[in-house]
């Protein structure tokens, strides 16, 4: 079943077309990747799916509501149910880690203070930041700290689809890795969905079920690695069939 | 045979030697550029080209030669002897890439002028839209009482409104003077002097008082909102709220709105106590009029209509510099220069619109006679 359906996505800024015909589907619990070279339109296509930009033309289903035709009320549901981790957090500075990790469950809820902190502990601890951080405001985090707090913040409200846009860019080799374990971890455990943009080929050949390679303003390339591998595309060629990714993943490579 | 820095020439029957010498980098290469346009390369003679006495090259030295000699080079009668493999292999790399003028899109007063008018069509059509959501967000805030954001208006009250008491305070004890001063020399001609009370209470309560607290508002609070929406455009936090389902028009812009509509109409009173207030003390100073007769003549004179048509702007001006300090906010696109200029335009928008506002009261209040 198919949790986001994107189908002839024509993107315009001015004269300048981004998409011209962008179409994929997503699988319910998939970790789904879009994929492709910088100015490809990735995050616009993101910011389409999530209701911050409109295509000029095509048709958009996520959770089984078409954006197009969408109401008011139906727009903060389908709200309700997906989280999104930003590529540099867009934590609330105003407020502390606990306070933006709570902020939906207040304004949403009547759940009482003292289980709200307790959910507010749990997620912290699920994205494997000490109590403590809750306390302290987003200025005085690391970078993989506020991933981490953006990530918790994004699951407060258990949703079922999970946004991330370039997730372990900016975060060491090391805090990558932990990051994408950390992603399954949840996928296996939650049942989420997880869409998300990543230039990191670790996260790719690890984690990565499925994805979309942007390029030439449509989808090239689509489906599991092997699918994507096959495709003779020069994007394709030259991202995933030079020296380098032959050597490092070369027991993946080498029936290609 | 001439000597120079950096080119030396030798010329025989039948080869011109040019001999390249010094450091060939970005730091000497305007000398370079100066000795090069007093070399005159002989045609109908073979050319040998020196460079085993060049010290140092760089990117940009070599670029010069190519832009010197590649052509000549083409040509079968000249070569290079000397160069080593290192030079050769960037001469080799800075030849292949393609070199194409950057076209800038020529700039004059004309193109200047088009499109500050395409801008300034563009923001009034965007602000039309921004006026149009934030009607949306008054109805179904009406609607949905239950979704006003009552603590966020509180707050804006206090950082908006309460916390600009004194610097009104201070403004408008100053200007009080000023028209009393001014008044006094005038009115003391005639032995007017009790006029001066007239003078400056209508002139305080009907004009002075409400322009002046909102342009010190329009340049404190309506600059502070564009600010802060601003930054947190950048930093993605308005469309964080966006995907949490936070519209930005119920949780930034109304309250701020709102607060202000409360806010100005009584700092515009507490201005106009303090401009009155101003006024006694001047005139106390320099026409000796006691604070005793001040007043009977302010209870004569002042009727509640001025009071009531100066405060009347209140609730209007703040409108105007509340939308459009959040309006300026939300237009910040995602260079944090953007910031600085619309946090200018907000304040010069607003503080014109003001003054608009103000003369077309005046015009109303004149042609209903009051």
């Amino acid at each position: 079943m198919s949790i986001i359906r994107v189908d002839g996505i024509v993107t315009k800024f001015g004269s300048r077309v981004i998409h011209d015909g962008v179409s994929l589907s997503v699988k319910e619990s998939e970790i789904f990747a879009i994929l492709g070279e910088s100015g490809s339109g990735k995050s616009v296509l993101l910011k389409e799916i999530i209701m911050l930009l409109k295509p000029f033309a095509g048709k958009i289903d996520v959770l089984g509501y078409d954006l197009e035709s969408i109401s008011f009320t139906q727009a903060q549901e389908l709200r309700s149910k997906w989280g999104v981790l930003f590529q540099f957090g867009a934590l609330y500075s105003s407020m502390t880690i606990a306070q933006n990790i709570e902020v939906q469950l207040k304004e949403y809820t009547k759940i009482s203070k003292k289980m709200r902190r307790k959910l507010v502990e749990s997620k912290l601890a699920m994205v494997g930041l000490e109590p403590f951080v809750g306390a302290l405001y987003p200025s005085e985090l690391s970078g993989g700290m506020i991933k981490r707090a953006a990530l918790a913040r994004a699951l407060a409200m258990d949703p079922k689809l999970l946004f991330l846009d370039e997730p372990t860019s900016g975060l060491d080799p090391v805090g990558a890795r932990h990051f994408d374990e950390l992603i399954v971890e949840l996928r296996d455990m939650l049942g989420i969905t997880v869409v998300m943009i990543t230039h990191d080929l670790d996260s790719i050949f690890s984690i990565v079920d499925s994805m979309a390679i942007l390029a030439d303003k449509r989808v090239v390339a689509s489906g599991t690695i092997d699918d994507v591998l096959a495709s003779t595309h020069p994007f394709v060629e030259e991202f995933f069939k030079n020296d380098y990714t032959k050597e490092k993943y070369v027991d993946r490579l080498s029936d290609v | 045979m001439s000597t120079h820095h950096y080119i030396s020439t030798i010329s025989n029957i039948d080869t011109f030697t040019i001999s390249l010498s010094g450091d060939w980098v970005v730091m000497s290469l305007d000398s370079i550029e100066r000795e090069l346009k007093s070399l005159h390369i002989p045609l109908n003679r073979d050319i040998v080209i020196d460079v085993s006495s060049v010290k140092e090259f760089d990117t940009a030295g070599i670029l010069l030669f190519i832009d010197k000699f590649a052509s000549l080079l083409d040509t079968d009668r000249a070569k290079v002897i000397g160069y080593s493999l290192k030079q050769e292999d960037m001469y080799q790399l800075l030849i292949k890439s393609p070199f194409e003028d950057i076209k800038h899109p020529k700039e004059n007063i004309f193109s200047d002028i088009g499109k500050y008018m395409v801008s300034l069509f563009n923001d009034i059509i965007a602000f039309l839209a921004f006026l149009g959501e934030l009607a949306f967000t008054i109805l179904h805030t009406i609607i949905h009482p239950k979704s006003f954001r009552i603590k966020e208006v509180v707050y804006h009250i206090r950082h908006s409104g309460f916390d600009a008491l004194l610097i009104i305070a201070m403004t408008s004890f100053l200007v009080g003077m000023v028209i009393a001063y001014q008044g006094a020399v005038e009115l003391s001609k005639f032995g007017a002097d009790i006029y001066i009370v007239d003078t400056v209470a209508i002139s305080i309560v009907r004009e002075l008082g409400p322009m002046i607290t909102a342009i010190v508002i329009a340049g404190r609070s309506g600059s502070a909102y564009t600010a802060e929406i601003g930054a947190m455009k950048i930093t993605e936090e308005i469309s964080a709220m966006r995907t949490m389902g936070f519209d930005p028009f119920a949780f930034l812009v109304l309250p701020r709105v709102i607060a202000l509509m409360i806010s100005l109409p009584l700092l515009i009173f507490f201005s106009d106590i303090v401009g009155i207030w101003g006024g006694m003390i001047a005139s106390t100073m320099e026409l000796h009029l006691s604070a005793t007769q001040f007043i009977d003549r302010l209870y004569e004179v002042l009727e509640l209509k001025h009071y009531i048509l100066g405060m009347i702007k209140g609730p209007v001006f703040a409108f105007v510099i509340a939308s459009i300090g959040c309006f300026r906010g939300l237009m910040v696109s995602d260079n944090t220069e953007s910031i600085g200029l619309q946090t200018t335009s907000s304040v010069v928008n607003s503080i014109f619109l003001v003054i608009a506002f103000d003369a077309l009261f005046s015009v109303i209040y004149t042609e209903l006679g009051l």
